[in-house]
């Protein structure tokens, strides 16, 4: 049987990709945000996935304008990351997890929730770089299953529905017979808007409500409108949504924060990562 | 029902997405290094080969993000376009608000006390 193990939520920005690539980890800029992951490192070292589902928002490489699905899942054997216009480097293909990509479409299309299904994905930084953060050493030793969200063009799905979309994933991964230790992993944000007269806006307080929120009371975010949270949370603050969505995955009541941490600034976003396991 | 517009706030909506598509579509296609060469090469040219308009034209010569967006660009692709100039988010951070890239940075910076409150647990609850 498959069991979830927990959930990681991680910011994704660019910018760290170019520091991991000019190994950058203890400049006096990037150390706080660094020193955020052996931590996280640790936990995965005692809790040992064997399955990344990881929830992400795509910035303009496997999806353009043409064709911009609200949910899609990837369900392809391996998944490329490539070129984004401006230079961080790629990574080497990461493992994908078709029995399972399958068993999660088929679950949540019985349960009204009409997902994109994508045999050929590529992933851009906000999973090439999580995948980074967590496994420095490389390659990833998982296989990962792609759920993308479309929070670039409003309208955007709403914390109320990613929440229950998530939880339709959650209850297809309990009921996929193979033996699997699944582990979620959302990415992106916290507050941080890039366009528009208001670039650089951050919300420390709202973060905070957030990532208590996510802990046991994920209902609360489920309240807010997409207007409501770039009001609250900036532009691209939105990407909560995968957190979001993340979480109704890790699904059950009240989870147990294992660890977090939080720093502002890393480029243009107040960055963090939460640890939750189910209680 | 009437949404309180968000001050300095553009959201990319059916009508930008609408309008800005050409635009969007140039930007998305400097994913590939040949394309950042070609429009390097020729800009006019390769503005008129996805169909840009006058106003999309003039904003892409201006390198002025606020007139980008305006002409319907989102800031997704719009980093591709910037790339191809070394450009940053905080560069355009800076220019958007008027601002130098240190100035930007420093207020970017300036939020870094609450970084402590936020990861005790100490700010929602107050």
């Amino acid at each position: 049987m498959a069991e979830l193990i927990g959930q990681i939520s991680t910011s994704h920005v660019p910018a760290i990709g170019g520091a991991i690539a000019r190994r950058l980890q203890q400049d006096p800029y990037w150390k706080p945000f660094f020193d955020g992951y052996p931590p996280v490192r640790q936990w995965l070292a005692r809790n040992r996935p064997d399955v990344v589902v990881v929830v992400y928002n795509d910035h303009g490489l496997n999806f353009f304008l043409d064709k911009m699905p609200t949910f899609a899942i990837g369900a392809a054997e391996s998944y490329i990351s490539a070129d984004e216009g401006w230079g961080i480097p790629i990574i080497e293909p990461v493992r994908g997890d078709a029995d399972l990509s399958w068993a999660i479409i088929e679950g949540v299309i019985a349960e009204e929730f009409d997902v994109t299904t994508c045999q050929e994905m590529s992933m851009d930084h906000a999973v090439t770089i999580p995948l980074q953060l967590l496994w420095p050493d490389g390659p990833a030793p998982v296989r990962v299953v792609p759920v993308s969200v479309n929070t670039v063009q409003h309208p955007a799905p709403s914390p109320a529905r990613c929440l229950k979309f998530g939880q339709a994933i959650g209850r297809a991964i309990a009921a996929f017979p193979g033996k699997a230790r699944v582990l979620v992993l959302s990415t992106g944000g916290l507050s941080h808007q890039l366009d528009g007269e208001r670039a650089g806006f951050i919300n420390p307080e709202f973060d905070a409500l957030c990532l208590d929120a996510l802990i046991d009371d994920p209902a609360r975010l489920a309240g807010y409108s997409n207007h409501d949270i770039v009001a609250l949370s900036g532009t691209q603050g939105l990407e909560i949504l995968n957190w979001i969505t993340g979480r109704g995955i890790l699904g059950g009541g009240a989870a147990r924060e294992v660890y977090r941490n939080y720093h502002i600034p890393i480029s243009n976003t107040a960055s963090a990562v939460q640890v939750l396991e189910r209680r | 029902m009437t949404v309180q517009p968000i001050p300095g706030t553009h959201l990319f909506d059916s009508a930008a997405a609408r309008k800005g598509y050409a635009l969007n579509k140039m930007c998305y296609s400097f994913n590939d290094a040949a394309n950042r060469e070609a429009f390097k090469a020729d800009e006019d040219a390769y503005c008129a080969r996805y169909g840009l308009n006058e106003e999309q034209r003039r904003a892409v010569r201006e390198r002025n993000v606020l007139a980008l967006i305006a002409a319907g660009g989102n800031v997704y692709y719009l980093a591709k376009f910037a790339g191809i100039f070394s450009l940053n988010v905080q560069d355009l951070g800076a220019q958007q608000t008027g601002t130098s890239v240190p100035e930007f940075k420093a207020k970017l910076q300036s939020y870094a006390k609450f970084n402590d409150a936020v990861k005790r647990g100490e700010l929602s609850h107050g």
